[in-house]
């Protein structure tokens, strides 16, 4: 097209030219006449020709729009090219014979940079989020009241007493919408309707996406940094529910409102810092605080051994004042120091995760507590543990086993008979669970538990689909 | 509390001040054709990364920690697009946090967003299987889709790194020219496959089979990403001895098992191909992928 007019105008040029003189003479040959009309006939071909151009590049132009129109609602797509659509090559079955090289300029790239998707009529609703439903049905059994389910040792959260809910239940079914805010700012929604009624802000959170030097800053409502698990989607565990470690320490899942920020180190393995400010509203911190009740920081460590095999490491640290948190009828006021280790290993033959593999995933947590529990001084040590196996032995199916186990240190004496007393015990389970993927975005899996971390053990089946509708976020590691 | 900060300033400073300056251009690939070009491109301006191989499945790759310090550390990140890497490159880019490499900046590109594509579907639904919205995404297929992905690389490598323009120009035309000449050479060499009815594995075709004039009759997979039943199999069986085809092609990272079978039981030979450099032994890099591809199929036809 450039190489047209240009040629057009370099005709018109030598016509110019050729007329100069003439004015100057004064006296028109009939030579010069015939050379004008055939410059003018030249110059009609030419137009012909170009507006046969314009017309196939005009119909290239639509087809690419219509299928800009119907790429539309898929996530935002990368910046449409750079090389003018004009300049690529009809796909035709044999080769264009023009051997001329497609760059035609390299070094001024800003001449390339026209977009692809040329004015396509936008509506008001191109710039909707990605909007992702996830939706979750449980029927379970258990062979005693699983609402009655308290962990001798240790205060609870409120939703930590509960192995699960007897029957049908819709588990947590949420709502997710994300984009990129602008250039600078990712940000997210996570609206869950949590079983027992109302709505519920699971995450809601703004992220930068270009601060320099590999920092990344995230404030709003967010889950918490600090373990494994705790950083996922409770849809994408691959149990059903948290292990014991999470339920009793962390209520299941630390989300809370505050600001994060990440450092990754500049090195080619994967080395990142971060640390949480945190108001302080969740278990185990309680929400009467003016500032900040909670802080945590955590590094992370992570490569690959080779195309098989690839790991993550995390340690943690998260720290919450607690004043006048209630489990029953006790009343604990002091301090939480959780320490939390984990580790993730994951292999696959040549790293092709659609037909076999296999993940081993652990977490070990430490907490301390100190202070005043019903009105008598109190400082007590307890762990928690869990180890799991997930093995994928052919596409869709996969099969898991997980133990989970918590330990509280004996306080005798005055604490006897509180919820602190943890009656000889060391709490365990044991937990199966088989997986049917029906796709990447359906699956259905059914849990069998054998709970010891209550006085009365308890024998759980539950049957789950989990499927994911609309945008679907990719998976994390 | 405040000693950690200290530390975590502290140990951020080393690390930054150890970091060596700039001398390469980083190139993340997220697929092994497209590293392959970069190479070639780039020669020893650049230094490349390739996040997957040819033995794994493009569309299921995990988010590894090794890959979210890689791109954390880009310069350009070079992936296919066209969705194919929307399981997992979202989360390393977001992770990574690097703004060098957002999409929308010059240090992100997509293959597909020069290239006519195929097979953009009429209907976007998922009951239709693993549909991409903007159309077929396996490109790397046609030789000839190289060359407006070569002319976009090398554009945004000479915006990212101007000094360097005139070697990505010269490296570009070179290996543009020996491309068109290998093409011709392909094209002669599988010119006898031409119009051959043949059946594939997964829907990734469509770029080849469009390029040499191959028809499929049908595919192993009832829809794209579902695994065929033997129900479904038993169905392939009748309409391939209906309607004879020469061979079953499937990609390297592919189970081999439904073209074996059919193999077996209507003796329709199965044909592995590389899919992408590295996928085969011979497969080392863009020339030796279609060397090795185009001899695959000639030799592989049904005599």
């Amino acid at each position: 097209m450039m190489r047209k007019n240009m040629a057009g105008a370099c005709a018109l040029g030598v016509v110019l030219a050729g007329m100069a003189p003439m004015h100057a003479h004064g006296a028109v040959t009939d030579e010069d006449l015939t050379q004008i009309r055939q410059a003018i006939k030249k110059l009609e071909q030419q137009h012909a020709e170009d507006a046969q151009h314009i017309k196939e590049l005009e119909q290239r132009l639509k087809d690419s729009e219509s299928r800009a129109v119907a790429a539309k609602d898929v996530a935002p797509k990368a910046q449409a090219g750079q090389t003018p659509i004009s300049e690529i090559p009809v796909v035709t079955p044999s080769l264009p014979p023009d051997p001329q090289p497609l760059l035609s300029s390299v070094a001024t790239p800003v001449a390339m940079s026209a977009p692809a998707q040329t004015g396509a009529s936008a509506s008001a609703n191109a710039f909707n989020p990605a909007i992702g439903m996830t939706l979750m049905g449980t029927y379970s059994h258990f062979s005693h009241d699983p609402d009655t389910s308290p962990a001798p040792g240790f205060t609870l959260g409120e939703d930590a007493g509960s192995l699960g809910t007897q029957g049908f239940s819709l588990g947590e079914s949420e709502i997710s919408l994300s984009a990129n805010i602008d250039q600078m700012f990712y940000g997210q929604l996570i609206l869950s309707y949590p079983g027992e009624g109302g709505v519920e802000v699971e995450e809601g959170f703004i992220q930068t996406t270009s601060l320099p030097w590999g920092v990344m800053a995230k404030g709003g409502r967010f889950f918490s940094g600090i373990g494994y698990l705790n950083e996922q989607h409770a849809h994408a565990w691959d149990f059903l529910d948290a292990p014991l470690p999470y339920r009793v320490m962390l209520n299941n899942q630390l989300s809370d409102d505050g600001v994060q920020v990440r450092w990754t180190a500049p090195i080619n393995s994967f080395l990142q810092f971060g640390m949480e400010g945190l108001r302080g509203e969740k278990f185990p911190a309680t929400p009467t605080h003016d500032g900040v009740g909670a802080q945590s920081v955590f590094v992370k460590a992570g490569g690959d051994v080779n195309e098989s095999n690839s790991w993550l490491a995390s340690l943690a640290y998260y720290h919450a004042d607690a004043e006048e948190l209630m489990t029953g009828d006790d009343i604990f006021t002091g301090e939480n120091h959780l320490g939390i280790a984990g580790l993730v290993w994951k292999w696959a033959p040549d790293g092709n995760f659609v037909e076999r593999n296999l993940k081993l995933q652990s977490e070990f947590f430490f907490r301390r507590q100190e202070g005043i529990f019903n009105d008598l001084a109190y400082r007590g040590n307890q762990t928690g543990f869990y180890g799991q196996a997930i093995y994928q032995f052919m596409p869709r199916w996969s099969v898991g086993v997980r133990y989970d186990q918590l330990s509280a240190g004996d306080q005798g004496g005055d604490l006897a008979g509180t919820t602190l007393d943890n009656l000889g015990d060391t709490l365990q389970r044991y937990s199966s669970v088989l997986t049917y993927n029906t796709s990447e975005f359906g699956r259905f899996r059914l849990q069998y538990n054998y709970d010891d971390s209550a006085p009365q053990s308890n024998q759980g089946v539950m049957l789950n689909y989990t499927v994911s509708l609309g945008a679907h976020g990719a998976h994390q590691y | 509390m405040n000693k950690l900060v200290i530390y975590i300033v502290l140990i951020g400073g080393l690390f930054i001040a150890a970091a060596p300056a700039q001398a390469v251009v980083n190139i993340f690939a997220c697929e092994p054709e497209w590293g392959a070009l970069a190479t070639e491109i780039g020669g020893d301006a650049v230094s490349v990364y390739v996040a997957s191989t040819g033995r794994q499945d493009p569309h299921q790759i995990q988010a590894r920690p090794s890959l979210i310090a890689r791109a954390r550390n880009a310069d350009l990140v070079f992936c296919n697009g066209a969705e194919l890497e929307v399981g997992w490159m979202p989360v390393v880019l977001r992770q990574a946090a690097n703004g060098k490499v957002q999409p929308g900046s010059p240090g992100y590109l997509e293959a597909a967003s020069v290239v006519a594509m195929k097979d953009i579907p009429q209907l976007l639904d998922r009951a239709g299987g693993d549909v991409h919205a903007s159309g077929n995404p396996h490109i790397q297929t046609d030789p000839r889709n190289f060359l407006p992905v070569a002319d976009a690389l090398a554009s945004r490598l000479a915006e990212i790194d101007p000094v360097n323009g005139a070697l990505y120009k010269t490296r570009h035309d070179a290996f543009v020219a020996e491309w068109r000449a290998a093409i011709q050479r392909w094209e002669a060499e599988a010119a006898p496959l031409k119009g051959m009815p043949i059946a594939v594995q997964h829907k990734s075709w469509i770029y080849l089979l469009d390029w040499l004039g191959l028809k499929d009759i049908v595919a192993l997979e009832p829809k794209p990403g579902v695994p065929p039943s033997s129900g479904y199999l038993a169905e392939v069986l009748a309409k391939v001895k209906a309607s004879p085809v020469k061979m079953t092609i499937r990609a390297a990272y592919e189970d081999g098992r439904p073209s074996q079978w059919l193999e077996q039981n209507a003796g329709v030979p199965a044909v592995e191909l590389p899919f992408t450099v590295g996928g085969s032994d011979k497969a080392k890099d863009l020339f030796a992928l279609f060397d090795d591809t185009v001899d695959r199929l000639v030799k592989g036809v049904r005599p």
